[in-house]
């Protein structure tokens, strides 16, 4: 069956030229960086143009890069490790109720260990509001942690009024750029963050690699207990065909970024009008300020599970909110802070996003192919 | 009919062994085989631990053998309004309840049906012990082959348009076989356990996960004649015939469960197994479900089953003008207790059945059975 793929936002086909960066690696460098040996030092070289050029994407110093597993493990690192290094100053850290689940269990673990977290809320639209912020802000806030944009809607939110805000306070400032990576700018000092996550397998590169950059001089604690790697804040022998193979995807966001947002707006366009045209009901959930790459359609009257499944039997893959472990669906923690618990939004609501895999033809084909099913389940209904 | 390969059947899959050889069978003949788990209830405990995710893992595991696609579909809602809703109801009233014929009725070949429909199938299918018969204009339910397994009591609600869309495919195979083929496959769920209980409850104890959700009112426990012989936890706790869990010592005995007061709280006890106060001759049923399309108007002979696994005994049913049915028994039954199932039988034919009412001897209602 001729297939469709419309989660780009799960993760993203690799590039060929990023396996072409990471196939000699594997098959010539396999030496270990900390060797004291030819081996490890051409490793070890892997490592460090890997780090200037993602630094340097970044805008950042190349001591400030950490290379992780993947972002979960930076997100993990920032908090936890920021929060339990700077605790001296304070427990009270500030975050948002739309985070990835690897920053909310996270804060939900460091509130077990005594920490006070507190989850600014968004509106309707998605956003949190930089009222709320300087409202939450205290003295003793020692971690501020916002993503830069949401990954179930492509919501964009305010880090950059954040980061100034935050200049002249104590507290840490993290930023999720996960799903931002690759469509936004990414730039820290503009920015002004402490600490940036970003992933690999979300930016056509490899999965198992991820970075969190950390501004040289802030205090961190490792998760982890081990070697001297990564200037002791992540132990552990590095991934290096990985990290080349994430470098690789960077550089490829760099050249190609300004074109791959106009495709990616097309595409948008493209498939809102086909639902449109189709004449099926729909809304779209927090439009305003938002990436081209993601869009979030509530169907009224139907329903996510028999949606998906729908769709996936017809070769369409997208989706929604997270599955339990148990496979059903569960209402989207993010849509639930926008619109409330229980809210029928909640129930309805399907993740569509754009990338590499899309060209204008079969986004048309695949928005048509989810009106018709959409047209039919909501008959039946 | 459509080739198989353009036939599309769901697959109602729940981790264990039966459901997993179905799908299997069925991806053998060629069908477009889609398996799709049920979650019906959260039984998410306090380390944030739910047997439904060992279950799916299972379903995940033998899906990928059999290279079908899996989902899940989640009806916790609509359990909890028309099974667990009923079931508690059916606890408050004396009576004791049968979840698993409720489920088959409003979840499995309800819900779940309109569900596997939405998603274009042709037919559902589940692990069910029971066989489906195309005769003419007509769809028969059988006694699945296996004796033993044989679940058409639980099926005994099952419509005439339900009966032309499912498909039993362990309906003519023994258990014992089911098991040889999950191990000649060498499925993920081979060796599985058997799951034994009310689906909800699992391993828990009974009376704890009860006593969570009614009131448990302990009262006295009573002879016929009035005779307090010592305390009851709370009527629901007790069944028609029960042994256990009576701890009233002292000579004669043993002492079973013959009766219940709801209104006065009262458990009431017999001594011995053959107790003539748990012997009836007849009882009156309704919601009556005619699976083979045929609603009787005059009154006929079959066989009937009044539990689970009993055999079948010789009985006469006359209809009633409100629906229901009278019945007679040949013989005087044991412990026929209301709120069950009555399923009626003309040979493997499984005619349909109802829940139990009222119980009757020699022509008058047992009021003391609840």
């Amino acid at each position: 069956m001729n297939t469709i793929y419309f989660d780009h936002a799960a993760t993203t086909p690799m590039r060929k030229e990023v396996i072409e960066a990471m196939v000699p690696v594997m098959e010539e460098t396999f030496g270990n960086p900390s060797s004291v040996h030819v081996y490890g030092r051409k490793a070890r070289k892997i490592l460090d143009d890997a780090r200037r050029s993602v630094s340097s994407f970044l805008n950042a110093n190349e001591k400030d890069i950490i290379f992780t597993s993947g972002g979960t493990e930076a997100d993990n690192l920032a908090l936890i490790g920021g929060a339990k290094a700077n605790q001296h100053n304070g427990k009270h850290i500030i975050t948002t109720s739309i985070e990835h689940h690897a920053i909310l269990h996270a804060a939900e673990y460091l509130e077990s260990e005594g920490f006070d977290v507190t989850y600014l809320p968004v509106t309707e639209s998605g956003r949190i509001s930089i009222d709320d912020f300087k409202r939450e802000l205290r003295e003793d806030t020692i971690l501020v942690s916002v993503m830069y944009v949401n990954n179930e809607t492509g919501v964009i939110q305010p880090v950059a009024e954040m980061g100034a805000l935050l200049e002249d306070h104590q507290a840490l400032f993290h930023t999720d750029a996960v799903q931002a990576f690759g469509t936004m700018p990414i730039d820290v000092s503009a920015l002004n963050v402490d600490m940036l996550t970003f992933s690999g397998h979300k930016i056509n590169g490899p999965k198992g690699v991820g970075c969190l950059y950390a501004k040289e001089g802030i205090l961190l604690e490792a998760r982890q207990h081990g070697g001297e790697q990564e200037r002791k804040r992540r132990p552990g022998t590095e991934n290096t065909a990985a990290v080349a193979g994430l470098a690789k995807a960077v550089e490829l966001v760099e050249e190609e970024q300004r074109a791959r947002l106009t495709q990616y707006k097309l595409y948008k366009k493209i498939f809102m009008d086909t639902l449109k045209e189709q004449d099926v009901s729909f809304e779209v959930n927090g439009d305003r300020i938002n990436l081209p790459t993601i869009v979030n359609v509530s169907f009224p009257g139907a329903n996510v599970e028999t949606l998906l499944t729908n769709f996936d039997l017809s070769g369409i893959a997208a989706s929604s909110g997270s599955a339990c472990t148990a496979g059903s669906i569960e209402p989207s923690h993010v849509l639930s802070a926008m619109f409330g618990e229980g809210n029928e939004r909640t129930r309805n609501s399907i993740r569509f996003s754009f990338g590499l895999q899309n060209t204008e033809d079969n986004v048309r084909e695949g928005a048509e192919k989810v009106a018709s099913i959409v047209k039919r389940v909501t008959k039946t209904t | 009919m459509k080739d198989p390969k353009d036939t599309r059947v769901v697959v109602g899959m729940s981790g264990g062994v039966d459901s997993s050889v179905a799908a299997l069978l069925l991806k053998e003949q060629g069908y477009d085989v889609v398996g799709i788990f049920m979650k019906n209830w959260d039984d998410t405990d306090e380390n944030g631990v739910c047997t439904a995710t060992e279950d799916y893992d299972d379903v995940i595991r033998v899906c990928n053998q059999l290279d079908i696609p899996y989902y899940a579909v989640n009806f916790e809602k609509q359990y909890w309004d028309k099974v667990f809703t009923y079931f508690l109801d059916e606890y408050k009233k004396g009576r004791t309840p049968n979840p698993d014929v409720m489920c088959n009725k409003e979840i499995k070949f309800k819900a779940f049906m309109d569900h596997a429909m939405s998603l274009g199938a042709d037919y559902l299918a589940t692990g069910h012990y029971a066989q489906v018969q195309h005769n003419g204009e007509r769809y028969e339910m059988l006694r699945g082959i296996d004796e033993n397994k044989d679940q058409t009591y639980f099926l005994n609600q099952l419509s005439q348009d339900v009966l032309s869309k499912v498909m039993f495919p362990l309906g003519h195979i023994d258990k014992s076989r089911v098991r040889e083929i999950a191990k000649e496959h060498d499925l993920a769920t081979a060796t599985k356990k058997d799951s034994t209980g009310i689906c909800f409850i699992g391993e828990r104890n009974f009376k704890e996960f009860l006593s969570q959700y009614l009131p448990a009112q302990p009262g006295n426990m009573e002879t016929m004649d009035g005779e307090v012989k010592g305390k009851h936890d709370g009527l629901m706790y007790y069944t028609l015939g029960q042994r256990q869990g009576l701890g009233i010592g002292g000579p004669g005995g043993p002492w079973f469960v013959i009766g219940k007061d709801v209104k006065e709280n009262i458990l009431y006890v017999g001594e011995g197994y053959h107790n003539d106060h748990l012997y009836s001759d007849g009882l009156e049923a309704s919601e009556l479900n005619w699976a083979t399309g045929v609603v009787p108007t005059e009154t006929f002979t079959c066989t009937a089953k009044f539990r689970y696994r009993q055999k079948d005994s010789g009985v006469t049913v006359t209809p009633l003008e409100d629906g229901r049915v009278k019945v007679v028994f040949d013989e005087p039954e044991r412990a026929v207790t209301p709120g069950q199932a009555v399923v009626f039988y003309d040979g493997e034919v499984c005619l349909g059945g109802g829940t139990i009412d009222q119980i009757e001897k020699n022509g008058e209602y047992l009021t003391y059975v609840g």
